[in-house]
């Protein structure tokens, strides 16, 4: 994996020292609140309902043992003792206090972290496909491209007070696992005729309007993938909205001129672009390409003994095909049945950090799902990683079922939320788990935001979940037949909404009316399709 | 001169040239495009910097209006009007904080008006915060990539 040289260090130091002195001006009174708010923001730091809430960047989602470890030890240092991996694989921490936070900052950047550009309106970390390196259906590994984006896009000169945030994430199979055509831009990395390039989407995003990015260019040269993505940003900071704040995504630019006329405008700029040359130097590709050489795969076992069924379980549903045939990937759920969606608490996270170091060449990823992963697992390791899993609370082999389910913080934390999101995963997962229906319904991807702004992603779950405040009282909304993956779409709602017993129960009559209509090896989602919405609504409001 | 219509040498904190100031007052992107001898013009963040582009050998002096810091259109103007040669003055005008300084700089930007006057210190250190750069601005720095891979 990747690794700072001199100049990346210096770069996150600078950056200590520069929000150390904000932080400074601020207290003395020489900064408002106003003009320190979107500084701490770029620093990562929000002010939530009951503390300041820090967000670290983990670039593409990729971090080592070391890394890992810190990020407990800043858990235990500066918070409670436990963190929150998000759906932009990064962790949150959630009861910060603004004294201690540059001290935080400067601790992560003694192991090559950051929490830069993690929040405000310029370009936000760079996520990536979690199986990167790793995916036996992957053209490249997308992160030499995502890391070249990472390095041009931190402290932008031009792009630091855009519209608005600005998302960009990087895969490069034709699978999707990162969500890529509901980001701000989504780059997937494509060879053609033996060429390397880059195919464009650009205006995707969730939020309150949310959309599916158009394709913008079917194939940038690699050499040239820098500047037609300053030539987009250009684009939309010029012309992008900001009369209005929920206006001002890009989404709402290419929507409103057309991606036709947008693709027009970025093309003309790509081409002055290109003869001004902003263009980083062929070799820094190549520089970037060599930290993430595959590491020393060895031949060995291809299959496991299945003799004991939860642990045939566990492989069954939380490993992924690995381009070397005596490896997987290994899916670390962080989704326990009635236990809060993506938080690991500190011993956790060191125990998974042991882990890598034991069995995944001391790599480990943080998964869009909130999920954590360690990517080349030798196949006769995996009695012994889950056995230590199982030990530790985090053996759940649920990845992608309904317990599996994605949640926004929301009200319990969050001071933009509408509705809690978090009780609502809890209760799903343990009632779906208790009943032993989880397996029986198979894949389902259910998500959870707690207000319109769609932090949990609920306009891209098979089940959508949208909390919002109906005459001071929470009120849930049901929403169906949504996708994050290649087969993309954006959920319809139900209809009414329901109070939180309510919403449960209507999961469950929808999951009841699937089983009943379902034919063989449909997903949920698959009959969805199939049947549309009228047997659903039926089943919930007949 | 109107106080709307352009700053005064005097107002200028900041100036990264030697050449004579320019000691009349800018006038608006439309007015620049019907008179034929004007030399100083002042850029709201809506105009499009390029309508520009035929005047530049006449101008000494274009004043980029920042009405709002968070409004970051006039970084893309800085840049446009650099990338397109132009040699004159740039001059960032209004909610010009210590924190934009240094972005300002690598936009292209040479001389700042800042509606209140920044701590000289606290600027100086701003304007040097960043030893190294990661991307190709207007500003002619090597770049990190740059520098690694120099011969």
């Amino acid at each position: 994996m990747y690794r700072y040289d001199q100049y990346d260090q210096a770069m996150v130091d600078a950056r200590v020292a520069e929000f150390r002195d904000q932080a400074r001006r601020r207290l003395e009174g020489k900064l408002t609140e106003d003009q320190f708010k979107p500084l701490r923001l770029m620093n990562g730091l929000y002010l939530q309902l009951h503390a300041y809430m820090l967000r670290v960047a983990i670039p593409y989602g990729t971090l080592d043992s070391r890394q890992m470890e810190m990020l407990a030890d800043i858990a235990d240092k500066y918070d409670r003792g436990y963190g929150h991996f998000t759906t932009r694989q990064n962790i949150q921490y959630n009861w910060i206090k603004l004294e201690g936070t540059a001290d935080a900052l400067a601790d992560l950047a003694t192991v090559e972290m950051h929490a830069i550009q993690t929040s405000g309106n310029c370009i936000r970390n760079i996520s990536a496909d979690h199986f990167a390196g790793a995916s036996a259906d992957e053209v490249v590994d997308p992160r030499p491209y995502a890391e070249l984006m990472r390095q041009w896009s931190s402290f932008h000169p031009e792009f630091t007070y855009l519209p608005r945030k600005f998302k960009i994430a990087v895969i490069a199979s034709a699978n999707d696992r990162a969500a890529m055509r509901l980001h701000d831009i989504g780059v997937r990395i494509v060879s053609r005729n033996g060429e390397v390039g880059a195919e464009i989407y650009a205006g995707g995003g969730m939020g309150r309007t949310p959309m599916i990015a158009p394709l913008i260019r079917d194939f940038v040269p690699i050499d040239q993938m820098i500047t037609y993505a300053e030539a987009c940003l250009r684009v939309y900071n010029r012309y992008g909205r900001r009369d209005n704040k929920y206006k001002a995504r890009i989404k709402i630019l290419v929507h409103e001129l057309g991606a036709a006329e947008y693709t027009r405008q970025v093309e003309e700029e790509f081409a002055h672009l290109l003869s001004v040359g902003v263009e980083p130097p062929r070799e820094e590709l190549a520089r970037i390409a060599e930290y993430f050489a595959p590491p020393a795969f060895v031949d060995g076992p291809k299959t496991v003994d299945r003799s004991d069924p939860d642990f045939a379980l566990w492989v069954d549903r939380n490993t992924h095909r690995h381009k070397h045939d005596a490896y997987v990937s290994a899916v670390i759920s962080l989704k326990p049945a009635g236990g809060i969606p993506g938080d690991a608490t500190s011993d956790q996270m060191r125990l998974v950090a042991k882990l890598a170091r034991e069995y995944s060449f001391d790599e480990l990823r943080v998964m869009h799902t909130q999920n954590l992963l360690l990517p080349h697992v030798r196949i006769a390791d995996l009695h012994a990683l889950w056995t230590a899993l199982d030990e530790a609370g985090l053996g759940s082999p649920n990845m992608d079922t309904i317990e599996d389910i994605i949640a926004c913080p929301g009200l319990d934390y969050c001071s933009l939320a509408n509705a809690r999101s978090i009780p609502l995963a809890q209760r799903i997962s343990e009632r779906f788990a208790q009943s032993g229906r989880t397996e029986v319904v198979g894949e389902l991807k259910l998500k959870i935001s707690g207000c319109i702004n769609a932090c949990g992603h609920h306009h891209a779950g098979h089940i959508g979940i949208l909390g919002v405040d109906k005459k001071g009282t929470e009120n849930y909304q049901l929403s169906l037949g949504g996708s994050e993956a290649e087969d993309v779409s954006l959920a319809k709602i139900t209809g009414p909404g329901f109070d939180e017993d309510g919403v449960i129960a209507a999961v469950e009559k929808v999951t009841d009316v699937y089983l009943a209509a379902r034919s063989d090896g449909e997903r949920f989602l698959d009959t969805y399709r199939r049947i549309g919405m009228e047997p659903f609504k039926e089943a919930l409001y007949g | 001169m109107a106080k709307d219509m352009g700053t005064s040498p005097d107002e200028v904190q900041f100036r990264f040239r030697d050449d004579e100031r320019v000691d009349h007052a800018t006038i608006t992107v439309d007015a620049c495009c019907d008179q034929t001898n004007a030399t100083a013009v002042r850029i709201e963040p809506g105009d499009d910097a390029r309508v520009l582009l035929p005047f530049l050998d006449r101008l000494a002096l274009v004043e980029v209006n920042f009405p709002a810091f968070g409004d970051g259109r006039g970084y893309s103007s800085a840049r446009i009007l650099r990338e397109a040669g132009y040699t004159g003055e740039l001059r960032a005008v209004g909610a010009v904080l210590i924190d934009q300084l240094s972005h300002m700089r690598r936009c292209g930007f040479d001389s700042f008006a800042p509606d209140k006057r920044l701590d000289e210190e606290d600027a100086a250190r701003a304007f040097a915060t960043w030893e190294n750069v990661y991307q190709r601005a207007a500003d002619a720095r090597r770049t990190i990539a740059d520098k690694r891979h120099e011969a």
